[in-house]
């Protein structure tokens, strides 16, 4: 057993666990935080992407013990929370502005590949979003509502003070 | 149907479920803990066939935290076998292997731990001892006499071996002037949700109740759990709030259920299935449709389509499952939406040592599409004809409907020359042909892909007594429960689980619309399965009508009463009164608002009209629209409505490389009213991604020694945001004469013709080599090599 402490959605987190635990299932089962989800477990879906200080992980890839002292961003670090609860950020807000998403399982992990994308290009073309989802599969969506949801927040962001734009992008 | 004006439906709304799974506060099985809980791991066979001769579980045992390993014999004994809805009492289904294993990835045994990963490692250590036996993976090799039965105590391979011959198909043969017979085959594969399927099953021996969570999209799911189990109906509370991961037909988990309700009981705690991926692409309710068609095809020199003979053989795997079904479902749109006078149809379904098959979006329909959109491209090519203006000679026209197919179905509505022609103007399609051209010149393949099919919906069980005639079933009903509370708020009860279909949407917007209540204020929620009415889950694209139907209609009920108490109260008849957004209008001016009645239905019996019930609460269970009858000569109504789909795509691929690339993507739908727009586009683009796949990329493979090849998301490819393209909608309405609001079904929109649309596309990249590719998935390789061996 190994002694793990590392800061998640800006908070110290310390828990014991075995060396061969993931960071994923460390997240779910020790920090109890279920949002990242496992879909595949070998790395190949996204559906347990976070972030470390900013840049889209694997979380079934690393394993718990290799995170420590890190600085990770889970879906539960998006928007608000606690008394804040149900106050969406401005990607999630555009999700659910263009439905881009349908059962919400690859949701967590879109966003947050969305959220790293954004954080280093404020203004991306089509292809730059494809290209940075492009590691996450989701299989209700077919995807496109997934890109009209990251442009829209895209466009959201970079006009911070506007009124919520009105053209939702429903084809 | 005149054009009518909505509040709420139709319109742009935010789907309300959206909002917790973008925050990752979705209640999906894996999220659930319960104290105590202990977990369950399978032992997967190795061999494709083998009679088991023991199993070793001793050291596995031994180790610390190991409760318990379970045997396919010990189970077997205290469980009733799995149904399947065939007379085939000798294809007997348990959910772990008894005496024989017959697939590689089948369950032998299971081992209880206290933790999945302690689990896992006791499966190390069991030994299986097991002679292998001779194995047969080819659906027409199973047919063969010589070929040894996957269950020796049925005699043969085959489950299902049904001949159709609707209308004068020999006539109609002897009639045209031309025939032309094609193979073509759909490779197994499957939707292949993110999340694998789970299920926890507590049971408390004092209240003799078995509760179980599960992430299931699965009809009577609590009365097969119950049944197999040897449970009365009301000793298992199978709980709806829980999210499922996606299913698109898959999820359906009752051997994971019974498994694992078994072991709750026996050891008193609460247990957990999780499937790893490996679990579920090998063994779980992971593998769809495997169809072999071969099809001859009669028609006239002009175009006309006489007349269809087809042969569909389906590789069902080592058991039943709902497989053979998935050949019944496709009887009810069997001409697609083409006038075609008689079709005799051959439907066989046989045992193999594959995966079982299990049901997958669109029940069997979209390989049927495939082959039908087939037929018409080769017909077209034989003639020399155009391939769009052979299926505008073809289609059903606007002004036949209701049109009676020869297989016994009413088509509702439809305006399929309509759609066609705002899609051929929407794509530009003069544009797209000289795109296509361009790029033949520029040294590339590129081809056009032209599909038209239908999408049945309303999800009656029809095929099954039209494919088992000893089963009964003439109803598929759906139901919703409303109240309003003390301080007159709505709350509505539905009574399944869902999968992103947006049910909550769908029945706060109806109601809002019936109600004229923003669908903002009314709540939705989902009692565990004994507090529900009957409902028969979400499958056969049938929730929009059946469920947005009951709801409807339980609206209307309180309604009435709502009238019916201002009437009383104001002292008018309910004709001189009008409801107005909560309120209740007399002809005089006064108003009844909705607050009194509220107060009066809560509190004031005594105001009252006689002998009316206080209160405000109403259900409705629903019958399918038009499906009241058991088939009669081989024919039976199976659908109430018929959405209708075209597709449109221009693909091209470098011929030494052959991986193809989508220019331009446009469909045209037709589904009639649309609920919540931005549901129905979502469907229909993430359907087409699922054909995209199907045509491309995703299959299950087996090798030579019935082993699965593609067992990974890194085998097994899915299509990601790369290779699903821009997808334009084109919409259109006809609205259906049998729903509450004209509304048909839109789940399985975009796959059921994309398959055909993209194959189509890509053989007419390959057409000048005199290639046709008459298998899916068409995958990379098959393209480069089918062009090198037709160039070098
Ligand atoms: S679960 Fe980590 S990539 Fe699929
Ligand atoms: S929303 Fe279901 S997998 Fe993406």
């Amino acid at each position: 057993m190994n002694d793990v402490t590392l800061t998640i959605n800006g908070k110290p987190v310390s828990g014991v666990t075995e060396p061969r635990v993931t960071l994923l299932d460390f997240l779910r089962d020790v920090a109890g935080l279920k949002g990242t989800h496992a879909g595949c477990e070998h790395g190949v879906c996204g559906a347990c992407t976070v972030l470390i200080d900013g840049t889209a992980v694997r979380s079934c890839l690393m394993l718990a013990v290799q995170a420590e002292g890190e600085d990770i961003t889970t879906i539960e670090g998006i928007g608000g929370s606690g008394a804040r609860a149900g106050e969406l950020g401005v990607i999630q807000d555009a999700f659910c502005e263009t439905h881009g998403l349908q059962c919400g399982y690859c949701t967590p992990g879109m966003i947050l590949a969305a959220e790293a994308l954004l954080s280093v290009n404020t203004d991306p073309t089509e292809h730059e979003v494809r290209e940075a989802i492009s590691g996450n599969i989701c299989r209700c969506t077919g995807y496109v509502q997934i890109v009209d949801a990251i442009l829209l927040a895209a466009k959201r962001l970079g006009q911070r003070n506007d009124a919520v734009p009105s053209d939702a992008t429903l084809a | 149907m005149t054009e009518q004006k909505y509040k709420f439906l139709s319109t742009p709304r935010r789907p309300v479920e959206d909002r917790r799974f973008v925050a990752g506060r979705g209640k999906f099985i894996a999220d659930l803990d319960r104290p105590n809980m202990l977990h369950v791991a399978p032992l997967a066979s190795h061999h494709a066939a083998a009679v088991i001769n023991g199993i070793d579980a001793s050291a596995a045992l031994a180790m610390p935290g190991v409760v318990d390993v379970i045997t396919g014999a010990e189970l077997a004994a205290a469980v009733q076998p799995l149904m399947n809805g065939l007379n085939t009492p000798n294809v007997r289904r348990f959910p772990l292997a008894v005496d024989r294993v017959r697939y590689a990835g089948e369950w032998v045994c299971a081992v209880v731990a206290e933790s999945r990963a302690l689990a896992e490692d006791a499966l190390e250590k069991i030994i299986v001892d097991a002679t292998p036996q001779p194995f047969i993976l080819d659906a027409e090799a199973a047919l063969l006499e010589t070929s040894a039965p996957v269950h020796p105590e049925h005699g043969s391979n085959l489950l299902l071996d049904r001949k159709f011959v609707w209308g004068p198909v020999d006539d109609d043969f002897d009639a045209a002037a031309h025939s032309l017979s094609f193979s073509v085959t759909w490779g197994r594969n499957s939707t292949v949700p993110i999340e694998t399927f789970g299920v926890l099953a507590e049971w408390n021996g004092w209240d003799q109740m078995l509760d179980i969570w599960a992430s299931i999209q699965m009809p009577k799911y609590a009365d097969q759990i119950a049944r197999s189990l040897d449970l009365p109906g009301n000793a298992i509370r199978v709980h709806y709030d829980v999210d499922v991961g996606g299913s698109y037909g898959v999820k359906r988990g009752i051997k994971h259920s019974v498994l694992v309700g078994y072991v709750a009981r026996k050891l008193g705690c609460p247990v957990r299935l999780i499937e790893d991926r490996l679990e579920n692409m090998r063994a779980g309710d992971a593998h769809g449709p495997e169809r072999k068609f071969d099809i001859t095809i009669a028609f006239d020199q002009d175009g006309t389509v006489r007349s269809m003979k087809m042969r569909a053989l389906d590789n069902a795997g080592a058991y039943a499952g709902r497989a053979p079904f998935q050949l019944g479902k496709p009887i009810s749109a069997i001409v697609g939406p083409y006038q075609i006078n008689s079709v005799a149809y051959h439907a066989l379904s046989v045992t193999t040592n594959k995966t079982v098959q299990e049901a997958v979006r669109g029940f069997g329909q979209a390989p049927t599409n495939y082959a039908i959109e087939t037929a018409m491209d080769r017909v077209a090519k034989y003639l020399g004809m155009d391939r769009l203006a052979l299926r505008q000679k073809n289609l059903i026209r606007k002004d036949q409907f209701p049109y009676l197919i020869p297989s016994g179905s009413y088509y509702d509505s439809g305006d399929y020359h309509a759609v066609i022609d705002k899609v051929l103007a929407a794509a530009d399609y003069p544009a797209m042909l000289a795109e296509r051209d361009r790029l033949r010149d520029a040294g590339m393949m590129a081809g056009i892909g032209i599909a038209a099919c239908l999408e049945p919906s309303g999800g009656n069980s029809s095929f099954e007594p039209l494919l088992n005639q000893s089963n009964q079933t003439s109803t598929w009903m759906e139901s919703c429960q409303v109240n309003i509370d003390a301080l007159g708020k709505l709350t509505a009860r539905i009574h399944t689980t869902s999968s992103g279909q947006g049910h909550e949407t769908l029945v706060s917007t109806v109601l809002g619309e019936v109600m004229q209540i923003d669908p903002e204020l009314i709540r939705i929620t989902r009692p565990n399965s004994l507090e529900s009415l009957p409902g028969n889950s979400p499958v056969g694209s049938r929730m929009a009508i059946m469920l947005g139907g009951a709801a409807a209609r339980a609206g209307e009920k309180l309604k009435a009463k709502i009238m019916a108490i201002a009437a009383h109260r104001l002292g008018v008849a309910i004709d001189q009164l009008r409801y107005e957004g909560g309120d209740v209008l007399a002809h005089d001016g006064r108003r009844f608002t909705w607050d009194e009645m509220v107060e009066l239905a809560h509190r004031q019996y005594h105001n009252l009209p006689d002998g009316m019930d206080p209160g405000l609460a109403s259900f409705d269970i629903m019958q399918v629209p038009t499906g009241d009858a058991l088939p009669v000569d081989d024919k039976v109504q199976m659908y109430p409505c018929y959405s209708f789909e075209f597709h449109l795509l221009l693909v091209s691929f470098d011929p030494i490389i052959g991986r193809p690339d989508i220019h331009s993507y446009v469909i045209g739908h037709d589904c009639g009213t649309v609920i919540n727009p931005a549901i129905v586009s979502g469907m229909t683009y993430g359907g087409i991604a699922h054909g995209i796949g199907a045509a491309l990329f995703e299959e299950f493979a087996y090798d030579t020694n019935g082993q699965l090849l593609t067992q990974s998301f890194l085998d097994y490819l899915m299509p990601s945001s790369h290779e699903v393209p821009a997808i334009q909608i084109v919409k259109h309405c006809t609205p259906s004469p049998h729903t509450v609001f004209g509304q048909k079904g839109s789940g399985e929109s975009g796959y059921l013709g994309a398959p055909a649309a993209v194959s189509a596309a890509i053989n007419d990249a390959v057409s000048g080599l005199g290639i046709h590719f008459e298998k899916l998935p068409i995958r990379m390789s098959a393209i480069s090599d089918a062009i090198a061996a037709k160039t070098s």
